[in-house]
């Protein structure tokens, strides 16, 4: 069966960024597809690069990270979300004359249609959030 | 069609559980998840309100129990425990997912 997962939350705030990649995580063990993982509102501070938990808590950027590779994510912030919150990538980056992109390895930003096409691709399409 | 609602703020700070349990319809399943948890501990009006609605089922996560030291002894008649595969084999039995933030 073929997942959606929304993540409309940041790390470190309540429980929804660790939730939801809990779900994910058990989603891929369990032998079924992820379309895609949308971050969404303050959940796209969840795909910088430059997050420094402490070295003995959880590192939910790298987390997620992680979990892309090993299963070739898709994962998708938003861009005007993303923006207001300076995440950026080096072509966003470089157009709004930036000295430096801070998006972590496994995401990409690209637009809200991707969570609509997510939502017509996906079997089941799970939230997590505030 | 049946929904499997997810709920997860503390009925003690938001009204999502007693909204969501009312609005949920026979055959749905409603997962407490994070905060919520705390509305399967026995002898609370929300739990109260749980075991009242006998047309859906009600599960509680494990791990959120268990990171607030709420052991299965302490939970309300009719609430069952499941860990995050459960989690996702409620979303695969139910046609739909809905998320009460």
């Amino acid at each position: 069966m073929k997942f959606g997962i929304v993540v409309n939350e940041g790390p470190y705030t309540h429980q929804a960024a660790d939730t939801a990649y809990q779900f994910t995580k058990s989603v891929l063990e369990k032998g079924h597809d992820v379309y895609r993982v949308f971050f969404y509102h303050d959940g796209v501070n969840v795909g910088t690069r430059m997050t420094v938990p402490p070295q003995d808590e959880r590192h939910i950027q790298r987390n997620w990270s992680e979990l892309a590779e090993k299963y070739d994510l898709d994962m998708v912030v938003c861009i005007a979300a993303a923006q207001r919150r300076g995440i950026m990538d080096e072509n966003e980056a470089k157009r709004q004359g930036l000295d430096g992109d801070n998006i972590a390895p496994g995401f990409r930003i690209s637009g809200l249609g991707q969570l609509i096409e997510a939502g017509i691709q996906s079997d089941r399409l799970v939230t997590f959030g505030d | 069609m049946s929904i499997l609602h997810t709920v997860n703020k503390s009925p003690f700070e938001k009204q999502s559980l007693s909204s969501c349990v009312a609005h949920a319809s026979h055959g749905d399943a409603v997962l407490m998840i994070e905060d919520a948890v705390y509305g399967a501990v026995s002898g609370t009006a929300a739990a109260a309100q749980l075991e009242e609605n006998k047309n859906i089922s009600i599960y509680a996560l494990g791990p959120d129990l268990n990171a607030r030291g709420l052991g299965e002894a302490k939970l309300a008649e009719g609430v069952n425990v499941v860990d995050y595969n459960g989690f996702v084999e409620l979303a695969v039995e139910h046609d739909k997912t809905q998320s009460w933030l």
